[in-house]
C-alpha cells in the first residue's frame, strides 16, 4: 500500500508538471499576442490600408508594404510551389525506389532548416549582385527558395499516404501512369497538398532575413520588378528601430497584420487537412 | 494436368500460361506453372496463404510490372500472343485484361466520373453514348437501381459491397476480354458477397474470368474450373466438380477438407 502511494504521488507530480510546462509556454505565446493587441489595435484604421508609408514626423499607412509583400509572396508561390510539387510527385510516384529520391530527401530536410538569411545571402550573390541593384525579382526568388522545400515535403508525404491500390486500380484499367497521377493522385492528395502551399504562404509571409538582401525596402508605391519593392517585414523592421513614435505605432499594426494574417492561414491549412481527413 | 478424359469437351484456351516462373527478388515464387483459362469460363485459384495464386494473378495483366526486383521467366499467351515479350504495350494489355481487387478501389471521384474515366481512356465518344455505356455497365454489375439517382455524387460515399460492384462495373465498361478478381468478396459481408458471386457468374457470358478465392465454397460455387496451388507449384487443375469430389492429389484433397491451409 505505501508503494501504491508512492506511485500515485510521483504520477500527481509528474502530470503538475507538464501541465505547468504547457501552460508557461503557453502564456508567452498570449504574453506576446496580447501585447501586439494592445500596441497594434491602438494605430490601426482605414489610413494603414490606403495610405503609403510616411517620411519621418507625418502620418500614413502601410499600403505600398501590403502590397509589395503580397505581390513577392504570391510570386514566390508561383514559382516555388510547381517546383516543389512536380519534385515530390517524382519522388513519391516515379522514383520512389530510386537512390535520387533518398539524396534529394535529405538534401531538402537540409533545406527545410537552413536559416533563412543564408538563402537570403545566397540570392544576393547570385541576383543582385550580377543585376547591380535590389529588386522585387530577387526577393521572390528567396521566397521561392523557402517555398520549394515545404511544399516538396508535404507534397510527397501527401502522396505517399494514397493506398497502392488505388495506383493499381488505374492502372489495371489500362491508364498511363501520368493520367493516374493527374486525376486519381492528385485529386486524392489535393487537399493535403493544398495546405502545404497555404504553410508555405505563411511561412514566407513573415520572412524578413531573405528580402533584407534581395527586395530591400521602398519608401514609395512601386510595380517595378526590377527595383526593390516595399514589404511588411522589412518595414516592421525600419521602423521599429526608427526613433519617430508615427514610424513604430505603424511597425506594431504591421506586426499585428502579419501575425494575425499567418494565424488565420495556418487556421485555414488545419480545416482544410481535418476535412480531407473526414473525406477519404 | 489436363482435365481427365471423361470430363466435358475442351473449350477454347483464351489464356496459356506456360511454364512460368517468378522470383520476388531471390526468392523464387512460382515454379514453373502451367495451366489454361478456358474462353468463358471461371477458373479459381484455390491455396494457402502465401501459395502464389494472387502473384500468378497479378502476373496475366502484368500488374507487377509496377514495383521492381521482379524477374520473371515462361510464357503466357493471351490470344496465341505471348504477353510477357518485351514491347509489349502494357496499357492496352490492361485495357484486354481488367483486374478488381480485394479490398474496394472507388477512385476520389463521383460515381459517373468512376466508370467515364476507363472508357475516356480508349474512346472518344460523345455525351449521350457514354452515358449509355456508364449505365449499361452500372446495370450490369447489377448496381445500377441503387444509384440511379446520385450518379454525380461521390464514389467513396457507397457501402463497401456497391463500392466494390463499382469497381466491376468500371472494369467491364472498358470492355475487356478477361476479367481477373482478386479476392473480390473478402472485404464484405455475406449479402454482398452472394450478390458479387451472382454477378460473376452472369459475366462468364461474355468474359474469360479468373478468380483468387479463400472462400473453397466460393471457388465450388462459382467456378467451372480449379487450380490448387501450394508453396509456388501448381498441383492439380481440373474441373471444379472433379477437384472437390474425387482430387487426385492426397494434399488437394488435405486442403479443400481443412486439414491444412
Amino acid at each position: 500500500m505505501q508503494r501504491y502511494a508512492r506511485r500515485k504521488l510521483a504520477n500527481r507530480i509528474a502530470v503538475g508538471a507538464s501541465v505547468g510546462t504547457t501552460l508557461f509556454g503557453l502564456c508567452w505565446l498570449f504574453l506576446i499576442l496580447g501585447t501586439l493587441l494592445y500596441n497594434g489595435l491602438a494605430g490601426l484604421n482605414l489610413k494603414v490600408f490606403t495610405e503609403m508609408t510616411p517620411p519621418p514626423g507625418s502620418d500614413g499607412g502601410l499600403l505600398n508594404a501590403l502590397a509589395g509583400t503580397l505581390i513577392m509572396t504570391i510570386l514566390g508561390v508561383v514559382i516555388g510551389a510547381p517546383i516543389g510539387v512536380m519534385a515530390g510527385t517524382y519522388m513519391a510516384e516515379y522514383g520512389r525506389h530510386d537512390k535520387l529520391t533518398k539524396v534529394v530527401r535529405f538534401i531538402n530536410d537540409i533545406l527545410l532548416s537552413a536559416p533563412s538569411i543564408i538563402i537570403g545571402l545566397f540570392v544576393y550573390e547570385i541576383m543582385v549582385v550580377w543585376m547591380g541593384h535590389f529588386s522585387a525579382w530577387a526577393g521572390s526568388v528567396a521566397l521561392a527558395i523557402i517555398v520549394i522545400p515545404v511544399v516538396l515535403r508535404t507534397t510527397e508525404d501527401m502522396l505517399l499516404l494514397i493506398p497502392n491500390a488505388l495506383r493499381e486500380a488505374a492502372s489495371a484499367l489500362g491508364a498511363p501512369r501520368a493520367l493516374m497521377i493527374w486525376q486519381i493522385a492528385y485529386r486524392a492528395a489535393r487537399s493535403g497538398m493544398l495546405t502545404g502551399i497555404l504553410l508555405a504562404v505563411a511561412r514566407i509571409s513573415g520572412e524578413t532575413a531573405p528580402l533584407l538582401f534581395t527586395a530591400l525596402n521602398n519608401q514609395f508605391w512601386s510595380w517595378n520588378m526590377n527595383a526593390p519593392m516595399a514589404n511588411m517585414p522589412v518595414t516592421i523592421f525600419q521602423f521599429a528601430l526608427s526613433p519617430y513614435e508615427e514610424w513604430q505605432q505603424l511597425a506594431w499594426t504591421g506586426a499585428l497584420i502579419i501575425t494575425f494574417s499567418v494565424l488565420a492561414l495556418n487556421i485555414g491549412a488545419r480545416v482544410m487537412a481535418a476535412r480531407s481527413q473526414k473525406t477519404s | 494436368m489436363a482435365p481427365l478424359p471423361n470430363a466435358a469437351p475442351t473449350p477454347k484456351t483464351k489464356v496459356d500460361v506456360k511454364n512460368l516462373r517468378f522470383f520476388y527478388g531471390d526468392k523464387l515464387a512460382l515454379k514453373g506453372i502451367t495451366l489454361p483459362l478456358y474462353e468463358n469460363k471461371v477458373t479459381a485459384f484455390i491455396g494457402p496463404s502465401g501459395c502464389g495464386k494472387s502473384t500468378l494473378l497479378r502476373i496475366l495483366n502484368r500488374i507487377y510490372d509496377l514495383y521492381p526486383n521482379q524477374r520473371i521467366e515462361g510464357e503466357v499467351l493471351l490470344d496465341g500472343e505471348n504477353i510477357l515479350a518485351p514491347g509489349q504495350d502494357l496499357n492496352l494489355l490492361r485495357s484486354k485484361i481488367g483486374m478488381v481487387f480485394q479490398k474496394p478501389t472507388p477512385f476520389p471521384m463521383t460515381i459517373y466520373e468512376n466508370i467515364a474515366f476507363g472508357i475516356r481512356l480508349y474512346e472518344k465518344i460523345g455525351r449521350s453514348e457514354l452515358d449509355e455505356r456508364v449505365e449499361s455497365s452500372l446495370r450490369r454489375a447489377a448496381l445500377w437501381n441503387e444509384v440511379k439517382d446520385k450518379l454525380h455524387t461521390s464514389g467513396l460515399g457507397l457501402s463497401g459491397g456497391q463500392q466494390q460492384r463499382l469497381c466491376i462495373a468500371r472494369t467491364i465498361a472498358v470492355k475487356p476480354e478477361v476479367i481477373l478478381l482478386d479476392e473480390p468478396c473478402s472485404a464484405l459481408d455475406p449479402i454482398s458477397t452472394s450478390k458479387i458471386e451472382e454477378l460473376i457468374s452472369e459475366l462468364t457470358t461474355d468474359y474469360t474470368i479468373a478468380i483468387v478465392t479463400h472462400n473453397m465454397q466460393q471457388a465450388a460455387r462459382s467456378s467451372a474450373y480449379t487450380a490448387f496451388m501450394y508453396l509456388g507449384e501448381l498441383v492439380e487443375f481440373g474441373d471444379t466438380e472433379r477437384i472437390f469430389t474425387n482430387p487426385t492429389e492426397s494434399r488437394t484433397q488435405d486442403y479443400i477438407t481443412g486439414r491444412f491451409g
